[in-house]
């Protein structure tokens, strides 16, 4: 239960339950471009609302149990789905990280009930909370017995574009660039979560848990060295987009 | 076998990330059940969420819970389709 309280608090701190808009965040669309609707929640939507604020115990208890059964089923259906990448992972912890995650779920959906708009219907979304929850933790498992090591200066995979036959002027001349801005304009920390997650694939929460962080918090890192790049280009008259014009993606 | 210059386009991709404006992580939970609905229903949901579509592109971690949600409640239609 400790590891689930951890998680609990790691992961829905980003979205606590009253905060404003989140438009004034730096990594943000403009404000205003957020189409803003308010729906009247369909009737199944009002019916679980209406029952699991109910005042009467027993109509109350039968909601919440309805809603752990339903969030149960989406945290088993996530753990299915990432099971691949935790084989080593045995079938009863795997059924128990469905019930935990279920269960941290449950918290949450219950603690931000009022943030419900009416958006979708309320199935999809109490379902988010689950798969969430599934996730980090079957990211988590699949990397717990895995190193992760920061990279402290280095792009090991563009040292040296040049070296390939394959490359045209252009793109050599823009992975050199990349390169260099990768070591001389990221901080030390922009650059180890760059390289960590998009060069080594090691995923976000697995990242955020060693560095105790979460995994809003590292993507605003990740953005930020992303603009840095992406600035340091445009400084230099590159494109960094131009073969992806034409291109599929 | 892939060619070595599309393997760098992507890594490239990954590096730089989408070139537009996006919703942050927190942004994009908050919005992810509103666009996988009009989605399922057939509607323009990247217009209806602006920078939506760009974080995904850049953010794995929410890409995998969007497609996971989108797939859990596609589950849910067929169910009902077959009630």
């Amino acid at each position: 239960m400790e590891a689930a309280a951890h998680h609990r608090r790691e992961h829905l701190d980003p979205l606590p339950a009253r905060r404003p808009r989140r438009v004034r965040d730096s990594v943000a669309v403009p404000i205003g471009a957020r189409p803003v609707t308010h729906l009247p929640p369909d009737p199944e939507s009002r019916e679980w609302l209406a029952t699991l604020r109910s005042s009467d115990a027993r109509t109350h208890a039968e909601a919440v149990g309805r809603l752990h059964e339903l969030l149960l089923r989406a945290a088993r259906f996530e753990v299915r789905r990432r099971s691949g990448a935790a084989h080593h992972v045995g079938r009863e912890q795997l059924d128990d990280v469905a019930h935990q995650s279920a269960h941290d779920a449950l918290v949450a959906v219950l603690a931000k009930l009022d943030d419900f708009r009416g958006e979708s219907r309320f199935t999809t979304w109490a379902y988010k909370f689950a798969l969430l929850e599934a996730g980090v933790k079957m990211r988590r498992r699949a990397w717990n017995d895995r190193e992760v090591t920061l990279e402290p200066a280095g792009w090991p995979g563009f040292a040296d574009p040049g070296s390939s036959p394959h490359h045209d002027a252009q793109m050599s001349e823009l992975l050199a660039a990349v390169g260099e801005a990768i070591a001389g304009d990221l901080t030390s920390h922009q650059r180890e979560v760059l390289v960590a997650v998009t060069l080594d694939d090691v995923p976000i929460d697995v990242l955020a848990e060693r560095l105790q962080t979460t995994r809003g918090a590292l993507y605003k890192t990740l953005h930020d060295a992303r603009r840095r790049l992406r600035s340091c280009l445009a400084a230099r008259g590159l494109d960094p987009d131009l073969h992806d014009r034409g291109t599929s993606p | 076998m892939s060619h070595p210059d599309h393997d760098d386009l992507q890594r490239l991709r990954r590096v730089l990330g989408p070139a537009g404006p996006e919703l942050t992580c927190e942004q994009c939970f908050e919005l992810l059940d509103r666009h996988v609905e009009l989605t399922l229903a057939g509607a323009d949901a990247d217009a209806a969420v602006p920078g939506m579509r760009a974080h995904l592109e850049g953010c794995p971690a929410c890409k995998e819970d969007h497609e996971s949600l989108l797939a859990l409640v596609s589950d849910d239609a067929g169910r009902d389709d077959l009630a």
